[in-house]
């Protein structure tokens, strides 16, 4: 059943623990994402910012409450909510062995889209990330900034409505980040809704609008950045997160 | 079938480029089939097609110990190296290494003069009682000669030394009965026995028909090509192991097993990919080791392999080989955490369950209990099916008994695949 359309996501009283409560848990969270945000999740190390986005991409499975993604309920694999999303994880998400085309061409397909599409897709992700002179190696000999970028086409080869990023510039130079970053606000002005996680405060203020700090399986604070920074008294996102979350170690 | 096929392109394309994985899959058992038939075959024909050299020390000046050798070199069974009459045990067993021999035989000097008395002595004995010498006659006693002696290298199977010990049995009793036949004749007739009496009394004897019973009727031998290319096939295929769980593992533990799991498309569609790529290479496979036993083997001296007459049974048990070896190697790959695990677990099991399925050691030798145990390993009945297939001369309707338990265990490994899968929840 289809409801709140508007929004891209939409968490309800979300209840997860891991087995043995090894890490971080959930009671009760609620947090709505709109259409065509670009939507950052900060926190601490161990905060649970990977484990929310993994909740929001199936990968985790909700003990309680629900999660939305453009209105479909998301916990069971479908068809219909799994091709809405696109999915770039912190760690290199494909086979080394072969080469950005090949990996383009395996993924396509398995996103469901036809031959044609993934070679029109293929093509002009690989001129927009550079990867073209290389579309034809295998990845494994790839500097580290351009198996991001091999991670980032992949991710984004079925033109998702919603895309989510996990740190997806760590370990990249300054060049890579800044295609990276204008990739994706290419793609946020094309309608896709970006929610994104990093480390990368300064990177972040650059790009997103709206963010959530999340500490301990707790949402701190929520909203719009300037206005975050506004009522904080900061001038930028790094003072406001050591207001929030503390200056001590986190493991 | 779009994603099936883009999968299936993936999986070739990812084994192409395991340059180890190719190794262990191809070339290993290239070079084991080829090692152990020859080794194999040097063995057969040691007992099968050559002579055994047998050095013989003959102290005997006899014509009796010359007859002896003559009747040893008729068996056909030996090759004779005579040494000097005069050598002690020490030269003998020189005598032995330097014509490359495991057999030596000394006659003893008195050989001739002993069975001479003893035919003397059976003739005697035989008129007396057929009443034609008078009682009063010297009684004879009849003392068995002073015997041969043998020397045999320990390595020589048991089997093989009764055999040799039979036949010179079979040339002593010759030498014996002929030299007993003539003291006799010339006995009763004071002449000597005409050679073509004595030929038909000596060689008249009832003759031995020999029929091969085979399924198919076929008289063609076993030989080490015929036992080797099969159980070496069937251990190459279950050896895809190596690079198939490794498969398994590294797409789960790798960041694309991640991605893989938000994509509309169900893992299952993944590893029925994986299961019709592999079972293509278990059949390339096949075909490879089969074409070597055919037209490579005759090229370096090795018996050319035999195909079985009924193709159709050949394909079918080697598909249903192929499937089940494909279907323990996801089945560990699914179960393992890590590919040191999956590697190791499988290259031992593999070895393992060879051992016991009676690819390295035929199971009809194995002990009761190890009889038992060996019905569970699937490499029992794939080696039970070609084995029909290739020694018996049977088709397929005659192996249905090794394939229906191979697709039973075949079953199994997919049932625990599809426990694994789901308690993992990657399907």
């Amino acid at each position: 059943m289809v409801t709140n359309t508007s929004l891209a996501v939409n968490i309800e009283n979300l209840g997860f623990h891991y087995p043995g409560n090894s890490g971080v848990t959930y009671h009760d969270l609620n947090l709505k994402i709109a259409e065509g945000e670009r939507f950052g999740l900060f926190g601490p190390n161990g905060a649970g910012k990977t484990t929310l986005m993994n909740l929001m991409t199936g990968l985790l499975i909700a003990d309680t409450g629900s999660i939305e993604l453009l209105g479909h309920k998301i916990g069971t694999k479908s068809k219909t909510v799994n091709k809405l999303f696109g999915f770039v994880p912190q760690d290199f998400s494909f086979y080394q062995e072969l080469s950005p085309i090949e990996n383009l061409q395996f993924f396509g397909a398995w996103y469901g889209l036809n031959r044609k599409q993934i070679a029109q897709r293929s093509e002009e992700l690989l001129e927009i990330l550079g990867l073209t002179e290389v579309s034809h190696k295998a990845v494994e000999n790839f500097s580290g900034g351009m198996k991001r970028r091999v991670n980032l086409a992949i991710g984004v080869i079925h033109n998702p409505k919603i895309l989510f990023l996990d740190e997806p510039t760590v370990g990249v130079d300054v060049q890579t980040r800044h295609a990276i970053i204008d990739y994706l606000k290419q793609l946020n002005n094309n309608g896709t809704t970006l929610i994104y996680t990093s480390h990368q405060l300064s990177e972040a203020e650059g790009l997103c609008e709206q963010i959530a700090l999340v500490d301990k399986g707790e949402i701190v604070r929520e909203g719009k950045l300037d206005n975050l920074l506004e009522e904080y008294g900061h001038q930028d996102l790094e003072e406001l997160f050591l207001n929030l979350t503390g200056k001590e170690y986190r493991n | 079938m779009f994603k099936l096929r883009a999968s299936i392109i993936k999986d070739v394309r990812i084994l192409l480029r395991d340059k180890v994985g190719i190794s262990l899959m191809f070339i290993m058992p290239v070079i084991l089939v080829i090692v152990v038939t020859s080794i194999q075959n040097s063995t057969f024909q040691l007992m099968n097609k050559n002579k055994l050299t047998v050095v013989v020390c003959n102290k005997d000046a006899g014509k009796l110990s010359t007859q002896l050798i003559a009747t040893i070199n008729k068996i056909g069974m030996f090759k004779v190296a005579q040494v000097p009459g005069n050598q002690n045990p020490q030269q003998i067993a020189d005598g032995m290494h330097t014509n490359d021999a495991m057999l030596a035989i000394t006659i003893p000097a008195d050989f001739t003069q002993k069975i001479e008395a003893k035919a003397k002595g059976s003739s005697n004995k035989a008129l007396k009682s057929f009443g034609l010498q008078a009682d009063s006659a010297k009684e004879v006693k009849l003392s068995a000669a002073t015997p041969l002696t043998l020397y045999y290298n320990p390595s020589i199977p048991e089997s093989i030394r009764f055999s040799v010990n039979g036949a010179l049995g079979s040339a002593l009793q010759i030498v014996e009965s002929r030299e007993t036949l003539r003291t006799l004749y010339f006995a009763i007739n004071e002449k000597e026995m005409p050679a073509a009496l004595e030929n038909e009394m000596l060689n008249g004897k009832a003759a031995i028909n020999q029929v091969p019973v085979s399924k198919n009727g076929s008289n063609k031998a076993p030989n080490a090509t015929q036992h080797n290319v099969p159980a070496w096939t069937i251990f190459a295929m279950f050896f895809i192991i190596m690079s198939l769980s490794g498969s398994v593992v590294r797409e789960k533990v790798s960041g694309s097993f991640i991605r893989l799991k938000t994509l509309p498309t169900n893992f299952a569609v993944g590893l029925l990919s994986k299961q019709i790529t592999y079972l293509c290479v278990t059949l390339f496979q096949a075909l490879v080791i089969f074409s070597l036993g055919l037209w490579f083997f005759p090229y370096i001296n090795l018996p050319a392999l035999n195909l079985p007459a009924d193709i159709l049974g050949l394909v079918v048990v080697t598909i249903a080989v192929g499937y089940c070896a494909v279907s323990y190697a996801i089945c560990v790959g699914v179960f393992a955490h890590t590919q040191e695990q999956a590697n190791g677990f499988g290259a031992v099991s593999i070895v393992i369950l060879s051992a016991i399925g009676g690819l390295m050691v035929p199971s009809f030798a194995m002990p009761g209990a190890l009889k038992t145990i060996s019905a569970l390993s699937p490499l029992h009945w794939c080696i039970e099916a070609y084995y029909g297939l290739f020694l018996e001369g049977a088709g397929l309707k005659d192996v249905v008994i090794s394939i229906v338990p191979l697709i039973g265990i075949t079953l199994v490994f997919q049932a625990l695949t599809y426990v694994g899968l789901k308690r993992k929840n990657l399907i």
